[in-house]
C-alpha cells in the first residue's frame, strides 16, 4: 500500500460524496428511494462472484448493477402495484443470492466495504465516472425538474421521460459503483439517501437543497475518514461514514422543518 | 390553407374500455373550440391524445407551425418538492433556450407577482397554482393553447382576467384555443365552435346549433338548466 494510493482513495471518496449528494437529491425528489436501495444491493451477487472466482470486485458489482438498473427501469415503465412488489422481490433475492455466492470470509467486506488504496489508472477511471455523473445530472437538470413537477407537462413539452429515467438510473448506478468498494453493497446507497434527506430538512428551494445535500455528504465522508484514521484505526471507514451521516440527519431534526 | 388541427377517425382505448370512438373534426387558425360533455366522456383524454401523451388509433394532424401550450386540469404536484414557481418557469425557459428575462413579463401578464414567483409550489392556493400553470403554458409564445377546465380553481375576478387575457392574446397573436369547460355560459360567449363528447354520437358545430336544450339533454342525459341569450 502506498501513501499516494491512499490519498487517491480518499480523494475519490470525497468526489463520490459530491456526486452522491447530487444524485441523492434528485432520487429523493423522485421518491425512488426504495428503487435506489435495491440498485445498490443488486451489486452484491456480482461482488460475491468476484470474490468466489478471484476477479476484480468492481467488475462483478458493475455487471450486476447494470443488469439490475435495466431491470428496474423496465419495471418503472410499467405501472401498477406490481412494480413495488417486484422491487421487493429483487431486493431480497439479490441479497440472498449474494449471501450464498460470497465466500464467508469475504461477506463482511462485500456488505460493509473496505478502504483500499488505488492505483493511478483506477483513480482516474473513478474520477472520470464521478465527473460524468455530475455532468449528466447538470445537463438534464431542467428536464428532471419538469418531470418531477409534472410528468404530463414535461412530456407535453417534449421531454422524453423514459430515456431521462434511464439516464438518471444509469448515473445513480455509476455513483453507487464508485462508492461500492469502500462502503460495501449494504451501505453504498446510504450515502446517496441520508445526506439528501438531511439537505431537504435544511433547505426549501432547489439550489440551497442541492448545495446542502452535497455539503452534508462531503462532511460525512471527510469526517468519517478523519475519525477512522486518527481515532479508530481498527475500523473500516464505510460504516463510520454512514453513522456520521445518520448523526448529522438526527442533528438536522433540531431545525424546524423547511416550509412544506 | 389546411386547418391547424385535423383529427380523423380518432379512437382511444384504455384496455377493454373505449373512451373515444371514431372522432373526426378540424380546427381552423384563430378558432376557439370548446369541448363539453359529462364526466367520463373523454374530454381530458382527448386533450392528452392531441398532445400525443396517450396511445391512440386514427390520425391527429397538427399544422407544421403549430406550437402547443397546455394547461392541465390539475396536477398532483408533490407538495414536498423544494421548487418555487420561478424554478419551474426558469427550467422551461432554459429548455426552450429563451433568455431569462422572458420569464417575468409572461408571469406579470397572467398576474403572477414577484412574490408568487418566489413561493414554493407546495404553498400555493388553487388559484395561484392555476395562474402559475397558465404562465408556464404561455412561456415560449405558443400559437395553440389547450386548456383543461382552466377556471376550475379561479375566483370570478381572476376568471374574468384570464378570459380577457385569452381574448387579447387571440387578437394579438391569432391564437387558437381548445378549451374544456363545464361552464356553458362561458362556452356560449367564448367559443366559435363546440365539440361535444358523450356516450352518443359526438357533435361539432357553432354554439347556436349545438347548445340547444334538446342537444344538451342528449349530451348530459339529463335536462340542463341553460337559456340561450342572443347578444347584438
Amino acid at each position: 500500500m502506498t501513501a499516494s494510493g491512499e490519498i487517491y482513495g480518499v480523494v475519490l471518496a470525497l468526489l463520490f460524496a459530491v456526486a452522491a449528494g447530487l444524485v441523492g437529491s434528485f432520487a429523493l425528489m423522485k421518491r425512488m428511494l426504495l428503487a435506489s436501495d435495491v440498485i445498490s444491493h443488486v451489486a452484491l451477487p456480482g461482488l460475491g462472484l468476484a470474490f468466489l472466482f478471484g476477479f476484480n470486485p468492481i467488475l462483478g458489482g458493475g455487471a450486476t448493477l447494470l443488469l439490475g438498473t435495466l431491470l428496474i427501469w423496465q419495471l418503472q415503465r410499467k405501472t401498477g402495484l406490481a412494480t413495488e412488489a417486484m422491487i421487493g422481490v429483487i431486493f431480497a433475492g439479490s441479497v440472498a443470492i449474494g449471501a450464498v455466492l460470497t465466500p464467508k470470509q469475504d461477506l463482511v467486506e462485500a456488505l460493509f466495504g473496505k478502504f483500499e488504496s488505488l492505483s493511478l489508472p483506477a483513480f482516474l477511471i473513478g474520477v472520470a465516472a464521478v465527473v460524468l455523473v455530475i455532468a449528466v445530472i447538470s445537463r438534464f437538470k431542467d428536464e428532471l425538474i419538469l418531470g418531477l413537477f409534472s410528468p404530463e407537462l414535461a412530456a407535453a413539452g417534449g421531454v422524453k421521460l423514459d430515456r431521462l429515467n434511464l439516464y438518471f438510473l444509469m448515473m445513480f448506478s455509476l455513483s453507487v459503483l464508485v462508492g461500492l468498494r469502500f462502503l460495501g453493497a449494504l451501505l453504498a446507497g446510504a450515502l446517496i439517501i441520508i445526506p439528501a434527506t438531511t439537505g431537504r430538512r435544511l433547505a426549501s428551494d432547489l439550489s440551497h437543497f442541492l448545495i446542502a445535500s452535497c455539503s452534508v455528504s462531503l462532511l460525512a465522508v471527510a469526517s468519517g475518514f478523519a475519525v477512522t484514521h486518527f481515532l479508530l484505526p481498527k475500523y473500516s471507514p464505510g460504516p463510520v461514514i454512514v453513522i456520521i451521516s445518520a448523526a448529522l440527519f438526527m442533528l438536522s431534526l433540531l431545525k424546524k422543518p423547511a416550509r412544506a | 390553407m389546411a386547418p391547424i388541427l385535423s383529427v380523423r377517425e380518432l379512437t382511444v382505448r384504455f384496455g377493454e374500455r373505449t373512451i373515444i370512438q371514431n372522432l373526426s373534426f378540424s380546427v381552423e387558425r384563430g378558432e376557439n373550440v370548446a369541448i363539453i360533455g359529462p364526466n367520463g366522456a373523454g374530454k381530458t383524454v382527448l386533450l392528452r391524445a392531441l398532445l400525443h401523451l396517450l396511445p391512440y388509433e386514427g390520425v391527429i394532424e397538427w399544422a407544421q407551425e403549430a406550437k402547443l401550450g397546455y394547461v392541465p386540469q390539475k396536477i398532483a404536484a408533490d407538495r414536498q418538492l423544494p421548487l418555487d414557481v420561478n424554478d419551474l418557469l426558469a427550467a422551461k425557459a432554459r429548455l426552450l433556450k429563451l433568455p431569462k428575462q422572458n420569464v417575468r413579463p409572461v408571469a406579470e401578464r397572467v398576474g403572477v407577482s414577484p412574490e408568487l414567483l418566489d413561493s414554493s409550489v407546495g404553498v400555493l392556493s388553487g388559484g395561484e397554482f392555476q395562474k402559475a400553470l397558465i404562465a408556464f403554458a404561455l412561456l415560449g409564445n405558443p400559437n395553440v393553447l389547450l386548456f383543461d377546465e382552466p377556471m376550475a380553481s379561479l375566483d370570478e375576478l381572476t376568471e374574468e382576467h384570464v378570459y380577457d387575457l385569452l381574448r387579447d392574446l387571440q387578437h394579438e397573436q391569432h391564437l387558437t384555443v381548445l378549451l374544456v369547460s363545464h361552464d356553458l355560459s362561458v362556452v356560449y360567449q367564448f367559443a366559435t365552435n363546440v365539440l361535444c363528447l358523450s356516450k352518443g354520437k359526438p357533435c361539432f358545430g357553432p354554439p347556436t346549433e349545438i347548445l340547444t336544450p334538446q342537444n344538451l339533454e342528449a349530451i348530459y342525459s339529463a335536462p340542463v338548466k341553460f337559456h340561450q341569450h342572443h347578444h347584438e
